[in-house]
């Protein structure tokens, strides 16, 4: 007699599962990623990296991979929809079917355009819109890869390619999300962060102006805690601005310095 | 899309005049409410059904309830789904076709707050795990706007919610049967949007069309029945401070207790 | 009264630059007694004005600047002309003419047809309605020979050099004439391609180094290496 090799069942292609891990956060406040409560995940930022677009902007945060690009001011098509008084802002946030576990069909999802739409309402208070009467400025906002937080870094790299493209803003806008996981309080929620956690509240922040222009919450939070996460998302924020700052610095600096080595 | 202000510039400054010494248009005061009415179980080819009527602001929703497959990593759990119609016959403003950004956002804006404070016992909503659930269909119908769709939306979603039942079932050989009677919808929370607008530096609640259209930004604030805060959503180009935002919230969960007891104490 | 910059640094949209009474220049706005930078650039004080000279900012159309575009279409009694802005511009077939149009006589392709440049002057712009171009004075008009260089309008002056310094330098070595266009369009002719390549990379050098000092001679000195190692 001999034994028939058992046949490893094989897994459907679709609907395979992550096994959702029983804690996020270890007894040592230590999340599943590594970091410590209030560390942002790494952020790498590249500006002017697309050829054809009047401005770009491309960054890294985690696992999040998110492409920017700006064009204008040029005239707005269709032509019915030039106002008299200022530019006319439309944004594109749109996602990769690629980007996530499971294959996203191409046309733009609900979530696509409710998204779109804060996006955009998050960077125009930063542009002088009264500037260019009858134009447009458009941003599109691509998300490669996606692993939570991606409406916040979409807006941290679209306000960037603003700037790269010369329009004139009142401050850059940096954004981060905050949050309750696992009972602590949070920031910079990956994507298993936000599914398994107890509140995700994404933030957009002008520093100067102390203005925020994108505040979302999604959750359960008591009055108490929603401040503290908010101050939180605030420290994020201007973390990030710091990075943008650099980022954007960095086209320029590289020649001063090798211009002055010589 | 930008909107373009289309409400005379004299207007606009008598009405930011007013609020900056606490008054409004309509002899509100800064925290006060329109009148609300509330009519439920209108439509009786739905499962559950509501009208508000916030000042002028006119909602209806209909629910219906159906069955069909759970999603698959909540297996034991119905389905909800909000859509909203911002219906031509509503307002100058509002075009025919599929929903725009302003529908989609209200729509979603209704369901974080319902879906966030699990205002319904979705475990309590599946038939066969893995295979057969009740789906939740929430339709908002817009028929009046004259300013604040979100807060009077949420209110007819939760007060439909609320008057909708279940037709009682028994599975037999894999099959459902439908039995005599009816079960109330399995409600555990009673969450209320609060929604400001900031005009002239000064936070007013429950704006109405004249004041959405010289606000720079409203913030809504959906509180469930322990006072804690289940939703947010800023819209509008302008900004508010971190001050402001604290604020809000605290002035929230006092309005959100008033408008609970409209609707849930009825 | 403070100011919180050093002389020529770079600054980005948002910088706080000063505080107090100082103007607000090209490139910052005032917000409540605090002066912000709003584009990418090196700051400076000059007069109780701060400015920003910024190192990338789009072509903004000025009454009187001489500026080169392309046709992009001819219409029926005028020509849209790209002159790399905001906005499209218009030239009149009037302007050419020097008499009303005659659509039974006047063809107007055979004046100027798509794609082709020129050089032409803006004598007329405001928020209502899209700049509006002149070809009648001497040195404009059509484009027949040599090729142009886009750089970034705000590094116009810099390739001009103080009183004309820089540029001066770039057509004696390499024996070009250059055209400037105050819309960031450079038209460049010279005896061989080879001349013109040269202006072309000096003219890139500048807009690459526009914010380091010590540029005329470098590019005085790139120039002729280049001649010598050909």
């Amino acid at each position: 007699m001999f034994k028939i090799p058992k046949r490893k069942t094989e897994k459907k292609r679709l609907g395979i599962l992550q096994k959702k891990p029983e804690k996020l956060i270890d007894k040592n406040n230590v999340r599943l990623d590594g970091r410590k409560l209030d560390e942002l995940r790494s952020v790498k930022i590249g500006v002017g990296i697309l050829a054809n677009a009047d401005g770009s902007a491309y960054i890294e945060q985690g696992k999040n991979k998110i492409l920017a690009a700006v064009y204008g001011p040029k005239e707005v098509h269709p032509r019915h929809l030039a106002l008299p008084d200022r530019t006319v802002l439309r944004c594109r946030y749109h996602m990769a079917p690629f980007s996530v576990q499971e294959r996203k069909s191409p046309a733009p999802s609900r979530r696509e355009i409710e998204l779109s739409k804060v996006i955009r309402e998050a960077i125009e208070p930063s542009i002088f819109v009264e500037y260019y009467p009858r134009t447009s400025i458009d941003v599109f906002i691509e998300v490669l890869q996606a692993d939570g937080g991606t409406r916040c870094a979409g807006i941290t790299v679209a306000s960037l390619a603003l700037a790269d493209a010369g329009i004139p803003m009142r401050d850059l806008v940096a954004a981060c999300a905050a949050g309750k996981v696992d009972g602590h309080l949070v920031l910079d929620l990956n994507d298993l962060e936000d599914k398994g956690g107890e509140a995700d509240l994404p933030l957009a922040l002008m520093s100067n102006l102390n203005a925020i222009t994108l505040l979302q919450m999604d959750g359960d939070l008591t009055v108490n805690e929603f401040e503290q996460v908010l101050n939180l998302a605030v420290k994020g924020c201007k973390e990030i601005y710091t990075v943008q700052k650099d980022a954007l610095k960095a086209k320029y600096v590289a020649v001063k310095e090798a211009v002055e080595e010589e | 899309m930008t909107p373009s202000i289309t409400i005379a510039k004299v207007k606009q400054r008598r009405i930011a005049e007013l609020i900056s010494h606490g008054k409004r248009l309509d002899e509100r005061g800064l925290n006060d409410y329109r009148e609300v009415q509330l009519e439920v179980g209108i439509i009786e080819r739905a499962e559950g059904s509501a009208r508000v009527r916030l000042g002028k602001t006119e909602v209806m929703v209909g629910i219906k309830i159906e069955i069909g497959t759970p999603f698959p990593d909540v297996p034991n759990e119905g389905v909800l789904t909000v859509n909203t119609e911002l219906v031509p016959l509503a307002s100058p403003k509002f075009e025919p076709g599929p929903p725009d950004e302003n529908a989609i956002e209200l729509a979603r804006v209704v369901d974080r707050g319902i879906r966030e404070s699990k205002a319904i016992s979705m475990e309590k909503l599946c038939i066969t795990p893995g295979k057969k659930v009740f789906i939740v269909f929430v339709d908002v119908y817009v028929l009046n706007h004259d300013g604040n769709l979100i807060d009077a939306s949420a209110m007819a979603a939760l007060a439909a919610l609320l008057n909708t039942k279940i037709f009682n079932y028994e599975i037999k050989d894999d099959e459902i049967e439908i039995k005599l009677g009816y079960t109330q919808l399995p409600m555990a929370d009673y969450p209320i949007a609060v929604t400001f607008a900031k005009i002239n530096g000064k936070l007013v609640v429950d704006p109405w069309l004249v004041e959405e259209q010289v606000m720079d930004v409203r913030l809504t604030m959906t509180i469930d029945k322990d006072g804690k805060i289940c939703a947010m959503q800023k819209g509008g180009y302008g900004y508010f401070s971190m001050e402001q935002v604290l604020e809000a919230a605290k002035i929230a969960q006092q309005k959100a207790e008033e408008l609970r007891k409209i609707v849930v104490g009825e | 009264m403070s100011t919180y910059f050093e002389k020529r640094q770079l600054v980005v949209p948002g910088d706080l630059l000063a505080e107090g009474k100082y103007r607000a220049g090209d490139n910052t706005y005032k917000d409540d007694e605090k002066i912000y930078a709003t584009r990418i650039g090196m700051v400076s004080l000059e007069d109780q004005t701060i400015h920003v000279v910024a190192l990338k900012a789009f072509y903004v159309p000025s009454v009187g600047d001489t500026v080169i575009g392309r046709i992009v279409e001819v219409g029926i009694s005028a020509w849209i002309v790209d002159i790399s802005a905001p906005y499209p511009a218009l030239l009149r077939a009037s302007d050419v003419l020097d008499r009303p149009f005659n659509p039974r006589k006047d063809e107007l392709p055979a004046i100027f047809d798509v794609n082709d440049l020129i050089i032409a002057k803006l004598v007329a712009y405001d928020r209502t309605r899209d700049p509006l171009l002149t070809v009648r004075e001497p040195g404009l008009g059509k484009i027949t020979r040599g090729q142009t260089v886009e750089v970034t309008p705000t590094k116009i002056p810099r390739v001009i050099g103080r009183k004309g310094s820089m540029i001066s330098i770039i057509k004696e070595e390499t024996g070009c004439q250059i055209t400037i266009g105050q819309n960031g369009l450079i038209l460049i002719s010279g005896k061989t391609p080879e001349d013109e390549r040269l202006a072309v990379m000096a003219i890139r050098k500048i807009e690459q180094e526009s914010h380091t000092s010590g540029l005329t001679d470098r590019v005085t000195e790139m120039i002729r290496k280049e001649k010598a190692g050909v």
